[in-house]
């Protein structure tokens, strides 16, 4: 056998490594990896046939960009050339090098606008030599300089596999509860598109006023949707990097700038939709790198006067994932965005991994430096009712987005809510919506079903709807003239006042057109932030958005924090009546005696060991080891500490044998010795938790052994390693009390009534 | 959570931001309807179409000259864009994105699409936008003629 054979072998037989196998079998191992092919386009942000960045200028007009003269320039050069470049920043842009610019991104004494200024007069090749200069943590830093508006935001996916219009209206209202400043909904059959966008709207204007909503569905009926006032916002206005991948997506950059400004004539938001890979998923990546075809979209993405982008691969994400660098490509991309103006709703979107470990590593790129839109799409119903495709991450994760965001001290765009709180606006939400259903003659959402969808997780959860009917409704709704106002009018009659008075503001916003301007939501009480007055002012520590104050308190608060006074009810107690203070402890005369030393506060002011077993148990059970071996035990009180060690060494100086048992009021055990030192021991018990009074016994016992001279086996406890996670808190503040009932006094003499059975 | 952003703003040049709160009084809707009408009382008991919580050409041009002096003019020229729009009827507006997409139009449409945008609805920007698409499409395959 030869050397390569005997390997295989070791890989694939019997003989192989359990390590290797375990790891085999990881989340991690379940994705696709792949080597770079940049003639495949399969590379992420450096392909050796990205073009260098040049830009010729003659007579205001762009003749060469990215070593290409005009003549041979395609529909998206001509474009970018036309629309997208600001000519009079160009010639200091491009000549400035690029790793300067990049280290403009960095440092906090160049403000945003500085860096915005040079951005717009970059050819798509110079933004992509800028950013390659950059590694991860220099990216973050540039992202959160030039993210466009100040405060951080996040937006949801709604959806779920039956098309439950009660079921979408409660998720709705509860992700308006829970802070995302818009929620996206779409359908798995597309006639359900008007009732799915009518169920959003009116479960996130229950929810939480100024919730702005779309439905993602195909480009023209997407805008039927809004002219008829059920959305307010359109993100799917998807561009591509190549001329041929445009066109495959049947548009071109002027049929999309139209449509964006078709939007706009309806007063409705928009921002398109790019993203690494999909051009090289499509089959016309034309040899160029992911970033590089990502820069172009970004161009014509601002030529065309969209305010902002959602980037961040998407639904392309696992991509990007299956190549070197391509969560830094992402990251990039994100940057590229923000540099050029665009509000940013960032991925986070589409499932990207199956590993946890690998989602939350990538999330912290965006959730870190803060985006417009952590999340272009948090799913905020369990994966299987997103209709997007997934979801990274989903209703389940709702409380590790909370917890993380009160680690960190960092806004995610979401706030942690009270169960109360999220059935009652479930519950509001599907009954607003029945109202609504009974007064426009739609097949009608029973009591049965509001309930359900109060209490719901998923679709699962819901009775069967007449989908057929609730399609016909769909269609006679859009077709038909019933608006905005006749909504407005069945919510306010059927007793929904708020809910119909948000509704009727979101129309009054929309005859302002506030809410078109770069990165505009609305905060709580339709007020409007965009970056015309909330703009992104950070130049280094102590300035731009800073997690503090009401909003601090809002998102430290999540409802599984307890008062510290809760942790240790159960140990606090009224002092055991048969456990008698004598007098001060003298040094035992007799050779048969062990000392059992507690802590100041046992069986005092606390009564209970951290693993709930009765002090005065805990006592029994250590005298009776030590009597079955036909030793004394004698009880006495530290006073000057609450440290085990100490307790013990007090102990052992006290011992006639010379040997005690150590014993802390939350149970951590220690067999001392006289004249060892304090920190030195002949057995120690820190895992307090997984004490029990067999334990304890056994403790005693071995504590006589020890003065008899025997080398008894120490006894065994069984390591839990979550013991100190679950218990640490319990633990400090044990130890705290403890600390309370320490006096500059000698240990005393206990009389402890009880007698052992031995 | 975005509650915080009214305390943290700064005061742009920009005064007129935003349009509801500073120029609520002067603004109307595309119907006409003035933005003080469109009240919850009057919801319920007159009759209100689409166009009354539609946005007017006029405060697109308003919203156009915010982003401009904001420094985004790419936007401002989608927003005066969308403000000849809005002179377009919605079915109308949807057949007019169709005929951009590619290959679904001749040269000659076009240029007559560009012509009904500026004299049916007074749509110059649009229009002059439109002829540039046209003669792109021409010189990159995307006419209809061409692509069949």
């Amino acid at each position: 056998m030869t050397t390569t054979a005997a390997a295989e072998h070791s890989v694939n037989g019997d003989t192989g490594s359990r390590r290797f196998s375990i790891l085999a079998g990881r989340d991690i191992n379940r994705e696709t990896y792949v080597e770079e092919w940049a003639e495949a386009g399969l590379t992420v942000a450096d392909s050796p046939y990205d073009p260098q960045p040049s830009l010729r200028i003659v007579d205001g007009e762009v003749v060469e960009m990215d070593g290409k003269e005009r003549a041979d320039f395609d529909a998206l050069d001509r474009f970018i050339a036309d629309h997208a470049l600001d000519l009079a920043a160009a010639e200091e842009a491009m000549t400035a090098p690029s790793h300067q610019i990049a280290r403009m991104l960095v440092d906090i004494n160049v403000p945003q606008s500085t860096i915005r200024r040079l951005a717009d007069g970059c050819t798509p090749a110079k933004l992509c030599e800028i950013v390659r200069h950059m590694n991860v943590l220099e990216m973050m830093m540039g992202l959160g300089k030039m993210r466009v508006r100040k405060t951080p935001a996040n937006q949801a996916h709604v959806t779920n596999w039956r098309e439950n219009p009660a079921l979408l209206a409660a998720d709705a209202a509860e992700a308006a509860l829970r802070g995302f400043a818009e929620i996206e909904t779409t359908v798995r059959v597309a006639r359900a598109a008007p009732l799915n966008a009518l169920a959003i709207l009116v479960g996130s204007q229950t929810g939480r006023g100024g919730v702005l909503t779309q439905c993602a569905v195909e480009e023209a009926f997407g805008l039927r949707l809004g002219i008829k006032g059920l959305t307010s916002y359109a993100e799917t206005l998807s561009v591509y990097g190549t001329e041929r991948s445009f066109v495959d997506g049947d548009d071109t950059p002027w049929s999309k700038a139209f449509l964006a400004s078709a939007y706009a004539s309806r007063g409705i938001k928009i921002r398109f939709t790019s993203g690494t890979g999909s051009e090289a998923l499509m089959g016309y990546a034309e040899q160029c790198s992911m970033l590089y075809l990502e820069a172009r979209c970004l161009l014509v993405t601002k030529g065309a006067g969209s305010q902002g982008v959602q980037n961040g691969s998407i639904s392309c994400i696992a991509l990007p994932e299956a190549l070197p660098g391509g969560v830094r490509g992402v990251l990039a991309e994100n940057l590229l965005a923000s540099m050029l103006g665009l509000e940013c709703a960032s991925g986070n979107d589409a499932l990207a991994s199956h590993s946890a470990l690998r989602k939350t590593a990538k999330l912290m790129l965006q959730m870190i430096p803060g985006t417009d839109f952590i999340c272009s799409g948090y799913s905020a119903i369990p994966k299987q009712d997103n209709m997007f495709g997934g979801g990274n991450f989903d209703a389940e994760d709702f409380d590790d987005w909370t917890v993380i965001q009160r680690d960190m001290q960092v806004n995610g765009g979401t706030r942690p809510v009270r169960e109360a709180d999220a059935v009652a606006a479930r519950r509001q939400a599907a009954q607003a919506l029945q109202a609504i259903y009974a007064a426009l003659d739609f097949p009608p959402i029973g009591d049965e079903e509001v309930e359900a969808a109060a209490l719901a997780h998923s679709s699962e959860d819901m009775p069967e709807r007449d989908m057929v009917a609730d399609l016909a409704a769909a269609d006679r709704f859009l077709e038909g003239t019933a608006n905005l106002s006749d909504v407005v009018r069945a919510l306010h009659r059927g007793g929904f006042e708020q809910a119909a008075a948000n509704l009727l503001e979101m129309g009054r916003q929309r005859v302002a057109g506030d809410y078109l301007q770069p990165s505009a939501i609305f905060a709580d009480g339709f007020d409007v932030i965009s970056a015309i007055n909330d703009r992104n002012d950070y130049t280094g520590p102590g300035t731009g958005y800073r997690l503090e104050g009401e909003t601090w308190d809002a998102l430290q608060r999540i409802p599984q924090q307890k008062s510290p006074r809760d942790f240790i009810d159960a140990q606090v107690g009224e002092p055991l009546p048969n456990l008698a203070e004598i007098n001060t402890a003298k040094v035992g005369a007799t050779a048969n005696e062990i000392v059992v030393a507690v802590g100041p506060a046992y069986g005092r002011s606390l009564v209970k060991t951290i693993g709930e077993l009765d002090h005065e148990e805990v006592l029994e059970a250590l005298l009776t080891g030590v009597a079955e071996e036909a030793f004394y035990g004698r009880v006495v009180r530290v006073y000057h500490s609450a440290d085990c060690a100490a307790i013990g060494h007090a102990g052992a100086r006290l011992s006639g044998s010379g040997i005690a048992v150590g014993l802390q009021s939350r149970g951590t055990t220690v067999i001392q010795k006289r004249g060892l030192a304090p920190l030195n021991n002949l057995e120690l018990f820190p895992q307090s938790p997984s004490l029990t009074l067999e334990i304890y016994q056994a403790i005693g016992r071995n504590a006589a052994r020890y003065a008899k001279g025997l080398s008894p086996l120490p006894v065994g406890v069984k390591v839990d390693n979550g013991a100190r996670l679950r218990l640490i808190v319990k633990t400090a503040l044990l130890h705290r009390r403890e600390i309370e009932d320490i006096r500059e006094k000698a240990p005393q003499e206990l009389y402890f009534r009880w007698e052992p059975e031995v | 959570m975005t509650d915080d952003g009214k305390e943290k703003r700064e005061n742009t040049s920009n005064g007129a931001y935003p349009l509801y709160g500073n120029r609520g009084d002067t603004l109307s809707a595309a119907s006409g309807r003035p933005l003080r009408d469109l009240s919850l009382q009057k919801t319920l008991t007159e009759d209100i179409s689409s166009e009354d919580y539609s946005i007017s050409a006029e405060t697109l041009r308003a919203q156009a000259r915010i982003a401009r002096d904001a420094g985004y003019p790419q936007l401002a020229q989608n927003l005066e864009r969308a403000s000849e729009l809005t002179a377009v009827p919605n079915e109308t507006l949807l057949e007019m994105y169709e005929m951009l997409r590619p290959g679904r139009c001749s040269f000659e449409e076009y240029e007559a699409l560009a012509q009904r945008l500026r004299e049916e609805f007074n749509a110059a920007a649009t229009a002059a936008f439109v002829e540039e698409a046209a003669a792109v499409y021409r010189e990159r395959g995307l006419l209809r003629r061409e692509l069949e």
